[in-house]
């Protein structure tokens, strides 16, 4: 992996094979152990900085950097001194002085990750920057899928909802295509942003679009991020044009929603109850992907930082040294 | 003229040698001498024996033009003079090649009323090295709310009244603004954009903002308001200056309101002829602007009707912020970039030579047309007028370094950029305002 997580576009489709075979291989099976530890960061430091509301992504990540074994700060915007006035940036750097080995950031804006990534030398995870992108959502439901479908080259995907507001959505249309799915978007022309046909997927207004398809995926409707009420005319409209039920679905079509669900708004909830969706199999998937690609930033780019080291002048590579490959390689439960 | 222009003395004799002479709008373009006295052009011929007190510039290979005319800066001053003062602004002014520079009202406290005008203005008599005329504003405090004291103003001696940053959205208002200014014969400068289409917008609305998950600014933003208040300013038979157009069809409006009589004058940004929205890319806050960068079709089009003389100005929407005010994310950051130091190199390598645009066409528009759309002082040379004018080696090429502007702010849209032309010697009001050190 690369030394930050920013965006979905910042891996290869090989590389996102290696993450998630990292994932089924080495963390998926730790779950289901009584004791779900294993000390391969012991000794590390990451810094969770939440500047928005966050409950599963947080949560997720938590678990995986404790099932890790490291020292895991949770940083909430609201009892910082963020409240206080402080920049980004300035945060960042106080942040960046206890010197922790990663930092996962969660923030309103586009590129929020990216620009936390200028002042420290720590590696960036990006949870999810505004309306941008949420790299690590893509990466879990990529691994969701590849459970459930074996093969994805193919595979037709519907993106149903509140696509304007839905950093999901970005990297899901990229990362998808990426890995050679067709997508398709499902939405009212006032939910999609002007020109994201630019972006390869095709477009279509109703759920007539839904036939054909083998994954319908889920938004919600994201009225927190409406500054407007008129995106829609109606929620009474909207739900009676794009609620999703099980009448809906054809045989073999599986339903994914990256959460949290409204029942009732975009899924019907006897479809939220059903085996035909796999939500709680990407929760379940969220977790052991993150303790993944937190595994590999640290191992590769150490890895990366040995073969370097010679020319090791650069901002990254002081913090790629530390723990031995060896230890870091020690995937035993502690027991 | 007016009592916001400062007026300035002159000093020695100066010999330019053997230097291109182009002054389109004069008729003027000449291998030849030009003589300074007094700070008048007292010949433009082959200077004859020599003067034994005549400081006497090489001027072979360099080209000699009107000073020009800046439509549209922020100087910052009073209220921000960490971003810009009188003194910065002037000088990076100086060093672009520029000579009268128009300072836009959104200072603080808002020039609205006389009293901050002629503070401004004493202000710059003392700190500017080129002559800054003032812009008043519309409405008190740019509210959009009463209008501002207009005929006060005018006496203090602005040039223009603008809301610039802060669109007039209520017609009622902006109709009696027209009229009032009217009265006292001075042009509205008008920032179109219609705030309820922008909404949140950061950026041009289009694929690369459905890509970056940035809300846009729809063109149509722009151009409503656009066809908007030309129909307005047809209806009062006022004068009216479109700024920072970024859309091909604004102009389109601006040529039909003009064929029906409309007297309107038109500025476009050197940003928004060079550079498109694929620049948001990479979410550098030197790129964040408003109107924001467009896409590469409007772009051209820009080009194109610059290159045909449809578009009247060009002026640079000089936006100097402090650099913690950019240094966010880029929804965070402030809007606007700076301008003066970079505009005329910038345009001659980008626009000029590769062929888009005539050198003579793009003189026309920086510095004789936004005079006239002013009515400022013409930059001419002229043998008895006052010396305003620049000598720009066209040859010299270099990185643009924010670090070296002698602009208060850093945030530029073309740091890094090679460019070739430098200006050298820029003589305002008769006197030298800028010469580079060799």
């Amino acid at each position: 992996m690369n030394w930050n997580l920013l965006s979905i576009n910042d891996l290869s489709r090989d590389e996102i094979e290696s993450v998630l075979a990292t994932a089924s291989k080495d963390f998926l099976e730790l779950s289901k152990r009584d004791i779900k530890k294993v000390p391969t960061l012991r000794g590390r430091t990451i810094i969770d900085l939440f500047y928005e509301k966050s409950t599963r992504t947080s949560t997720s990540f938590e678990l995986a950097g404790k099932r890790l074994s490291a020292d895991v700060i949770n940083v909430k915007a609201d009892s910082s001194a963020v409240g206080k006035g402080e920049s980004l940036k300035d945060t960042t750097l106080t942040i960046n002085a206890y010197r922790p080995d990663i930092i996962v950031i969660r923030h309103p804006h586009v590129g929020a990750a990216a620009f936390v990534s200028r002042f420290t030398e720590a590696h960036v995870i990006n949870a999810g920057d505004g309306k941008g992108e949420h790299p690590t959502q893509c990466l879990l439901d990529i691994f969701s899928l590849r459970q459930e479908f074996r093969n994805l080259e193919g595979l037709k995907v519907a993106i149903v909802g509140d696509i304007l507001h839905s950093r999901v959505a970005r990297s899901n249309i990229q990362g998808f295509q990426k890995m050679g799915m067709k997508v398709k978007l499902v939405a009212p022309p006032s939910l999609l942003p002007r020109g994201v046909e630019a972006l390869g997927a095709e477009v279509a207004h109703s759920l007539e679009a839904l036939a054909g398809m083998d994954v319908i995926y889920l938004l919600r409707m994201q009225t927190e991020r409406h500054e407007s009420a008129n995106f829609v005319p109606s929620l009474r409209e909207y739900i009676a044009n794009y609620c999703v039920g099980r009448r809906h679905l054809t045989k073999g079509q599986r339903v994914l929603h990256p959460g949290p669900i409204n029942r009732g708004v975009e899924i019907e909830a006897a479809l939220a109850d059903s085996n035909e969706n796999l939500i709680l199999q990407q929760v379940e998937a969220g977790l052991a992907v993150r303790m993944a690609i937190m595994y590999r930033i640290i191992v590769d780019n150490a890895a990366a930082g040995e073969a370097a080291s010679d020319t090791a002048s650069s901002l990254h590579a002081g913090a790629a040294s530390g723990a031995s490959e060896a230890e870091i390689r020690n995937i035993q439960a502690v027991g | 003229m007016t009592a916001a222009i400062a007026k300035r003395g002159a000093k020695a004799t100066l010999i330019i040698k053997d230097v291109r002479v182009l002054d389109p709008a004069s008729g003027v373009d000449a291998c030849t001498d030009v003589t300074i006295e007094k700070g008048q052009i007292a010949s433009i011929a082959p200077a004859k024996g020599k003067a034994d007190d005549a400081h006497v510039i090489n001027g072979a290979g360099k080209l000699l033009l009107p000073g020009l005319v800046d439509l549209h800066t922020h100087l910052r001053s009073p209220g921000r003079e960490d971003e810009e003062d009188m003194a910065s602004g002037a000088a990076a002014a100086a060093a672009g090649g520029y000579v009268i520079i128009c300072a836009m009202p959104n200072t603080d406290p808002v020039a609205d009323n006389a009293a901050v005008v002629y503070s401004q203005a004493e202000v710059a008599e003392s700190d500017a090295a080129i002559r800054v005329a003032f812009l008043g504003s519309i409405s008190r405090g740019e509210k959009g709310e009463h209008l501002s004291d207009m005929w006060d103003m005018a006496e203090a001696g602005v040039v223009a009244f603008s809301d610039d940053g802060h669109p007039v959205a209520d017609a009622g208002l902006l109709r009696s603004a027209f009229q009032a200014a009217g009265r006292v014969n001075l042009p509205l400068s008008l920032h179109c954009e219609d705030l309820d289409l922008a909404g949140a917008g950061v950026m041009n609305e289009g694929r690369v903002s459905a890509q970056l998950g940035l809300a846009g600014i729809p063109c149509a933003a722009e151009t409503a308001d656009v066809a908007r208040n030309l129909e307005m300013a047809l209806y009062e038979g006022a004068r009216v200056h479109i700024a920072h157009i970024s859309c091909a069809r604004s102009l389109a409006a601006i040529e039909t309101a003009r064929e029906a009589g409309a007297a309107v004058t038109c500025e476009v940004t050197p940003h928004h002829l060079v550079l498109n929205d694929e620049e948001v890319l990479g979410l550098d806050s030197n790129f964040k602007m408003n109107p924001p960068l467009r896409d590469e079709e409007n772009r051209r089009q820009l080009v194109e009707a610059l290159a045909a003389g449809r578009v009247d100005c060009i002026a640079t929407d000089h936006a100097p912020h402090a650099w913690q005010e950019k240094e966010t994310p880029f929804e965070e950051a402030a809007f606007g970039v700076t301008g003066l130091e970079t505009a005329f190199p910038v345009l001659l390598t980008e626009l000029v030579q590769p062929g888009e645009v005539s050198l003579e066409a793009l003189v026309m528009a920086m510095s004789t047309n936004p005079a006239k759309a002013f009515n400022l002082p013409v930059p001419a040379i002229v043998e008895g007028g006052e010396a305003n004018l620049c000598l720009v080696d066209v040859e010299e090429e270099y990185e643009i370094e924010p670090g070296n502007f002698f602009s208060k702010s850093r945030n530029n849209a073309f740091s890094g950029r090679r460019v070739r032309g430098r200006v050298l010697l820029t003589i305002a009001a008769g006197r030298l305002a800028f010469k580079r050190d060799a």
